[in-house]
């Protein structure tokens, strides 16, 4: 480091942070020379402690790696499990997992939307993400018990049933927010302040995007429909008719766009699924958890999470732990090179807007 | 949804303006509340009264929050602990893992979630429900959110609780083959098939491995250990388990009364698991040789000490091979020409066959116990002498002798006892079946004798005419369900409630049937057996045969009146303390003469004779050479 550089930390104490996460910057003057991730800070050894848990014992901790969107990590390991164990999911189950995985792919989108517009400045518009998430925690409540946390997806199914009246309830959130879209495109997606302050800030190239193993609306921002609820339909997406949004600039303008039409994409996909739910069981039972055995062997299932490409690498020996557990998280790509890439050259005010664009999800990175 | 287009603007998000004067969506907490929703998974909630204390709550935990503490207030009783779950809120996370396994569906979740207190260890918690505290869980009018905390909540305001659609545990028991009833009654071919491999493994998998079944066991086997055994495909390690505490496992795989299945956790909603079947299941399908390989590294070294036993039943043959094991000299004195009692003579062959009684006192007999058959005490034998050649004696005669309910003409030509006809049957003895039988009694020995007979009148008559009448009314009948279930589907009418009356003859003096009348009640005040009966509601059975199954009395004349006399006998049983010792320091008794009423409870008092004897005899054994 020459003398003209100065090293700054950046978080996790920092205003500008989401998260409990860090970046050790060195700049020169206003501008970044070189940023270095620093993760860490909730490293709870996710990994390790599933190898010490049951199978059943497992799927209420696997949330904790993602607070934002938990169900997607309940269907990846659920999805895990089914495959080694060879379990038959009712077809009932598979719309409803479709549902709550939408559900929550609109909440954690508006959440992203309340930190991007908090971040900008423009609390309005934050505070109505905040507010039409917390609608969406409602609907989970409902379903589930729990507002944050879900433990809802098991291996075999989902734990309860919808409760009465509750495909009505996702139907007015949903035309709700319908309602709402002009004034959120009003007072955000089609503001001045957000295009000038968004327009340019942490490109990214398609080559770049695709080498440092980019997914999700990251990569989506450059052009590409990768999305792998069309590449390998999971859950019942293979029923439903979706698009896969894409813009071409690969900025942080583009990423906070394509998240914007993927919400509509959702939404559509919830309605299609609550008209064409089948009747019929929601559990296939799973054996007792105390014996229960897993075939040995080795699977990797993958989602797409509302951050990109979540996948999951189990290992069981035949006992009744897995052997091993490792996640591929894209907050993990999106957190560490890409943003120490991006964050190179770019000037200090830009790197909470570069980072939130990016959707960083610290307890992915550290799980 | 709409999409509407790109269009940049500064001017546009001017129009948010208009929600200043639109009713927010926020409340002001804590002066305004929101309730959680039916499903909500807060704070715990357990009805002292369901829970059973078996701790599968504790065991699934992830966070390991659950810990079960003894109450002392709570009085054990078998299947039932004095163990309550109690919740460190520092590490529970809600995940409600404990209401799915939990089988009583005892523990629940409420949708309290909020907890105000000033001490950290307020965290930990011991749920209750509304039932026995009610000072901590108040009416909802009395509910302040200011006081909210663990120990002010609100009554009836359950959450998360346990469906059994969704249970952790699976409700549902593998069907085992049974030989449908218009078969089965054309013979004695054992009417039970018994666990394949496969099924046996996916009945072995649904035990929870919560125990309360061993502490329920007379003989306390150790159940989840064999049962655990046979999931994992080790049969050998299965069958020693089992032997530690039952040499008897092929019979008690069988017919035992199997109480175990009763205390099981996830009979309170569901099927128990078959405890009974699983334990046949490993023993069949082990071979003898191997069978005797295990158990004989057990075996100690001999010792010069002698042991007689008098009665080779259950209770005889259990302390026989558990003092074997010990290095005693043991023999057995047994009356009968094959050895067995109440087991052989008493049980029908399609719930027992002899091949496997066989094979049960053959690996008995293989630990080098001597069994002197047509040997009866007090005739062939004297006691006196078994005394002088022996340092300890056990008796486990039984109740051989048949009670009589001494109504009019019972003792005339066409009245039996069950027992006397249930021995000819075993023995191969042809007897005279009634085209009509009427049977008195309710219990096990009722319903063997009834259904042996139904198969006899299916035999000669083609059909089966049997009425089975017992004091007792329907569902509080002692015979066991399934025997009641399956005597029904065979054909035998079952009358309960009705109190014999007199005999009926027709004009030749032949027996035409039975007369009863209504049985009020069984007992009086006092518990003392003394029937009330109502004389205007009279119902005649027809029946050309009639047959007592009321009970047997113990038979002591064998024993010196010396030694009746220093006995201390209280309603026909020897009253022995835990070891089987009686008042003599060298005779020990167990069995149906000292406990009854089952096979278990006699193994059960074998095995701990065994240990009492040893005491008695330990010190001053010696090792040969």
């Amino acid at each position: 480091m020459s003398r003209r550089e100065l090293e700054l930390y950046f978080g996790p104490q920092h205003i500008g942070m989401v998260g409990n996460f860090s970046i050790t910057l060195s700049v020169e003057g206003d501008t970044i020379v070189e940023a270095r991730a620093n993760p860490g800070y909730l490293h709870r050894g996710f990994e390790k402690l599933m190898e010490y848990r049951n199978w059943v014992q497992n799927f209420p901790m696997v949330c904790r790696m993602n607070v934002v969107e938990p169900d997607s990590m309940e269907m990846v390991y659920a999805m895990a499990v089914e495959k080694l164990a060879e379990i038959d999911v009712p077809e009932r189950a598979q719309y409803i997992r479709t549902i709550v995985l939408e559900l929550s792919r609109l909440a954690s989108h508006l959440f992203g939307c309340w930190a991007y517009a908090n971040m900008l400045g423009l609390d309005t518009v934050a505070q109505w993400a905040m507010a039409y998430r917390d609608f969406i925690l409602d609907l989970f409540e409902e379903l589930m018990g729990g507002r944050v946390y879900h433990i809802y997806i098991c291996p075999g199914g989902v734990r309860r049933d919808l409760p009465q009246g509750f495909e009505d309830k996702v139907m007015n959130f949903l035309k709700a927010l319908g309602n709402h879209v002009p004034e959120f495109d009003a007072a955000f997606f089609n503001n001045r302040l957000f295009y000038e302050r968004a327009k340019g800030i942490g490109k990214i190239s398609r080559e770049e995007a695709i080498e440092l193993g980019a997914t999700g609306q990251v990569l989506r921002a450059v052009g590409l429909q990768y999305d792998i609820r069309k590449i390998e339909p999971y859950a019942a997406y293979a029923n439903v008719n979706f698009d896969v949004p894409t813009r071409e600039d690969g900025d942080a303008y583009s990423r906070i766009w394509v998240i914007r039409d993927e919400m509509l994409q959702s939404a559509s996909i919830i309605m299609q699924c609550l008209e064409k739910l089948p009747q019929g069981k929601v559990y296939k039972r799973t054996p007792n958890p105390f014996k229960w055995n897993i075939p040995a062997g080795d699977a990797y299932v993958r989602v797409e999470s509302s951050r990109g490409e979540l996948g999951l690498y189990l290992v069981s020996d035949g006992g009744n732990k897995p052997y091993r557990v490792h996640f591929r998280t894209p907050s993990f790509m999106h957190g560490i090179p890409i943003l120490e890439k991006l964050l190179r050259g770019a000037n200090i005010s830009d790197v909470g807007n570069i980072m939130i664009s990016l959707y960083v999800v610290a307890p992915e990175i550290d799980r | 949804m709409k999409n509407t287009a790109e269009k940049k603007s500064s001017v546009t998000p001017i129009k948010t303006l208009k929600f200043l004067f639109k009713k927010p969506i926020t409340f002001k907490f804590p002066f305004e509340t929101r309730e959680a929703s039916p499903r909500y998974r807060g704070f715990h909630l357990n009805d002292w009264e369901k829970c059973t204390g078996c701790g599968n709550c504790a065991d699934i935990c992830p966070n390991s929050a659950i810990t079960m503490i003894e109450i002392p207030e709570i009085v054990p009783e078998p299947g039932k602990k004095n163990e309550r779950p109690q919740i460190d809120y520092g590490r529970c996370c809600f995940c409600a893992l404990c209401v799915d396994i939990c089988p009583p569906g005892s523990l629940r979740l409420s949708r309290d979630y909020i907890h105000i207190d000033h001490a950290t260890d307020s965290f930990v918690y011991l749920p209750k429900d509304e039932k026995i505290d009610t000072e901590h869980f108040v009416k909802p009018e009395a509910y302040s959110i200011f006081q909210a905390s663990l120990n002010h909540r609100k009554q009836y305001f359950e959450g998360f609780i346990s469906d059994l659609n969704f249970t952790l545990f699976d409700p549902e028991r593998e069907p085992v083959e049974i030989l449908p009833a218009s078969e089965r009654v054309r013979s004695f071919i054992e009417e039970m098939k018994g666990y394949t491999e496969e099924q046996a493994k996916r009945e072995a998998l649904r035990c929870l491995e919560c125990s309360l079944c061993e502490e329920v066991c007379p003989a306390h086997m150790k159940i989840s250990d064999y049962i655990k055994a046979i999931y994992d495909e080790n049969l050998t390690e299965s069958v020693r388990k089992i032997y530690e505490d039952n040499p008897l496992p092929g019979v008690c795989g069988r017919v035992c009364t199997h109480k175990c299945e009763t205390a099981c956790s996830i009979g309170y909603r569901g099927e128990p698991v078959a405890i009974r079947w699983l334990k046949r299941y490993a023993v069949d399908n082990l071979e003898t040789g191997k069978i005797k390989e295990i158990i004989s590294i057990f075996k100690g070294p001999e010792l010069k000490r002698r042991v007689s036993i008098i009665g080779s039943g259950p209770s005889g043959l259990s302390a026989a091979y558990y003092l074997s094991l010990m290095g005693y000299q043991v023999v057995i004195y047994e009356a009968k020409a094959k050895p067995g009692g109440i087991m052989r003579y008493g049980i029908p062959k399609y719930r027992l066959p002899e091949s496997a009684l066989d094979r049960d006192i053959d690996i008995i007999k293989s630990m080098g116990v001597e069994i002197k058959l047509n040997t009866k005490v007090g005739k062939d034998i004297e006691f006196k002498k078994i005394k002088e050649e022996s340092d300890a004696v056990f008796i486990a005669t039984g109740f051989p002798e048949p009670r009589s309910t001494g109504i009019k003409g019972i003792d005339s030509e066409g009245c039996y006892q069950a027992l006397d006809l249930l021995e000819k049957i075993a023995s191969g003895e042809k007897i005279k079946v009634g085209e009509k039988v009427v049977i008195i009694g309710g219990g096990n020995v009722a319903f063997d004798i009834g259904r042996s007979l139904a198969r006899l009148q299916m035999e000669k008559f083609g059909k089966v005419n049997i009425t089975l009448t017992c004091l007792e009314k329907a569902g509080e009948m002692l015979a066991d369900q399934e025997e009641i279930e399956e005597g029904g589907e065979e054909g035998l009418v079952i009358k309960p409630g009705r109190s014999p009356k007199e005999v009926l003859f027709d004009e030749n003096g032949r027996i035409r049937g039975l007369r009863t009348v209504k049985c009020l009640s069984i007992f009086d005040e006092e518990g003392r057996f003394n029937p009330k009966v109502d004389e205007t509601d009279v119902e005649d059975y027809e029946g050309n045969m009639i047959v007592e199954a009321i009970g047997q009395a113990p038979d002591y004349s064998y024993l010196d009146k010396e030694i009746l006399d220093d006995l201390e006998i209280v309603r026909g049983r020897i009253v022995t303390d835990e070891y089987g010792r009686t008042k003599i320091p060298w005779l020990f008794a167990g069995g149906d003469i000292v406990h009854g009423p089952d096979i278990i409870h006699a193994i059960a008092d074998g095995h701990r004779a065994a240990q009492g004897i040893d005491m008695y005899l330990g010190s001053k054994s010696e090792k040969v050479n």
